[in-house]
């Protein structure tokens, strides 16, 4: 018997969220006396095979010939050998979303998603969850034997455990319900999801020309960039950058947001970030209410400070 | 053409949210249900599809008698026909389990739900759903065309957009992108009077099995207060962010 994680890739490497999964498998692992054991799909070599193992994956199943937009027979691979496994643990991708509410259903077990709070006992497994846009925290029992759980991003800390992660490659394939035609990937940006830092403007920036300083900012901090909804309705940026209740919802460490008044739709998308910073000229901006630290004043006299003093920060 | 569109009963984005009896329910009290937002852009993408290829629009929901007046404004906004499935859902399997039963005796080419609902924020259903009946599965779906019974549609992923082509019947969990805010449909007076003569049908539910139980609710810890910093000193700032919240 072993803990399932579903080892998500990227072109062929793990990312932080993927960690993240297989670090919270292990924490339970531990209570339980299991091992945790990764499936995952996608040509990955046997390099970044074994670095599941730093984080506590005891085995891996590779399956190079399944592509993971194939979500219907990821969650087949998965439940063959998920039979008798406790718990079923994802991270809260886009792809892990199309993936484990099938992984409940074919295996009958209950799914909890957004989850904040590590497996305290066996006996009868609750875990907090975040719920409401982050207005609440809800309690959640499993009513089965088997949990099917993901986990909330940038929630748990990383533990190294250094363990020789051993590899099986099945040559398995199989026929996706879904043809895909193509992908528009945005080459060279870090995504909203798995951004540590991320810096945000809104309509207070007057127009999209203005976006050079939010972009050097972003760069030096090593940020993705995002916007407020009116922002990405004007088209002045695209979709993929709107964050709040219809956009995106992100959890970064430090939300650093510019010229955003903090509407209600807005906060909802945000508040589960660590640190908030506004920046607005409005001292009556609903984000102050919000926000950590928070700076009066006019973005284009602020950021451009911001810049600097970061320049010297990193340079001493 | 058939299409089905799921909607959900949730609480209005500014709503205050408060739990009663001890922690454990959500308190409607004094509260504005809406249209689950993200199940607005899939209803109104109907209509579109409707307007253009003579497609007929069920509207669901599960629910008890006090979600109706979602399907009546669903009713207002375009759809044909609309269906309660009389249930207090308890879980995402409970829910996606009746709406699959009634799929099943009923021929849909497109069903339309919501990536997520976003008061329980689980994203679930329409998954569970695709499991259930078989058929391919769309999330977060931004995109979609119809030519013939094929259809074009995109998706959103980590990173960036997934083109995809597939037949009928399918499943989506629509969001943005599938029109645009703006385009976004408020019932008309004669919407609002023809909704009163459309059907609306009760369906009783059957199976109540729930693989998950919610035990209780509370809010985040509260804040800190602000600390304000003045814009000449954005060197304290910087000082703030690096040695005391320890994340630049």
């Amino acid at each position: 018997m072993s803990i399932i994680v579903y080892a998500e890739s990227w072109e062929g490497k793990f990312r932080k969220s993927t960690y993240e999964a297989v670090s919270y498998a292990k924490n339970m692992s531990e209570i339980l006396q299991q091992e945790v054991k990764s499936i995952t799909v996608g040509d990955i070599s046997e390099e970044e095979l074994k670095k599941l193992g730093i984080y506590g994956s005891s085995s891996v199943e590779s399956y190079p010939n399944i592509s993971k937009s194939d979500g219907k027979s990821v969650a087949e691979i998965i439940k063959e050998h998920a039979q008798n496994s406790k718990f079923i643990v994802f991270s809260n991708t886009f792809n892990a979303k199309s993936i484990a509410p099938r992984v409940s259903a074919k295996l009958k077990a209950g799914i909890i998603t957004n989850i904040i709070s590590n497996l305290e006992n066996n006996n009868e497994p609750v875990f907090k969850r975040q719920s409401f846009s982050s207005k609440a925290i809800e309690a959640v029992k499993l009513n089965t034997n088997q949990g099917v759980l993901s986990i909330a991003p940038n929630s748990f800390e990383l533990s190294e455990k250094q363990l020789d992660c051993k590899i099986s490659v099945n040559q398995k394939t199989t026929e996706s319900d879904l043809n895909i035609i193509g992908k528009d990937i945005n080459k060279g940006k870090i995504s909203l999801s798995e951004a540590e830092v991320i810096v945000s403007a809104g309509r207070g920036l007057k127009g999209p020309e203005n976006w050079n300083m939010i972009e050097e900012l972003a760069d030096i901090l090593g940020a993705a960039t995002a916007c407020s909804k009116p922002v990405s309705d004007i088209g002045w940026r695209p979709h993929s950058e709107h964050v709040g209740q219809t956009g995106k919802a992100v959890a970064p460490n430090l939300y650093i947001a510019i010229g955003i008044s903090g509407a209600i739709q807005h906060l909802a998308g945000v508040n589960s970030s660590k640190v908030m910073v506004a920046i607005n000229t409005d001292p009556e901006a609903p984000f102050f209410k919000a926000a950590d630290y928070g700076v009066v004043g006019d973005a284009f006299e602020v950021v451009p400070k911001l810049i600097e003093e970061i320049k010297s920060l990193r340079n001493n | 053409m058939n299409i089905l569109v799921c909607i959900s009963s949730v609480p209005d984005t500014t709503s205050k949210i408060n739990f009663t009896d001890n922690n454990t329910k959500f308190d409607s009290n004094g509260v504005q249900f809406v249209i689950n937002p993200y199940d607005e852009f899939g209803l109104t993408k109907a209509v579109f599809l409707k307007e253009e290829n003579q497609a007929s629009i069920t509207v669901l929901t599960v629910g008890d008698p006090s979600v109706e007046p979602i399907l009546r404004k669903a009713l207002a906004i375009g759809a044909d026909k609309a269906i309660r499935i009389n249930y207090s859902p308890t879980d995402s399997y409970s829910t996606a389990y009746q709406i699959a039963n009634h799929i099943n005796s009923s021929e849909y080419d497109l069903i339309i739900a919501g990536k997520e609902s976003s008061d329980y924020n689980n994203g679930a259903v329409p998954g569970m759903i695709a499991d259930m009946l078989e058929i391919p599965f769309i999330n977060a779906c931004n995109g979609l065309t119809l030519e013939g019974n094929n259809l074009k549609l995109t998706r959103e992923i980590d990173g960036g957009i997934e083109n995809i082509q597939t037949k009928t019947p399918i499943i989506i969990g629509g969001q943005k992108g599938l029109v645009e805010e703006s385009e976004l449909k408020i019932p008309n007076m004669r919407g609002i009077m023809t909704a009163r003569t459309k059907p609306l049908e009760v369906i009783e539910s059957s199976d109540h099995t729930s693989l998950t139980e919610s035990i209780s609710f509370e809010k985040p810890a509260a804040k800190g207060s602000c600390k304000m910093i003045d814009e000449n000193n954005i060197n304290e700032l910087v000082q703030e962010l690096h040695n005391v919240a320890k994340v630049i």
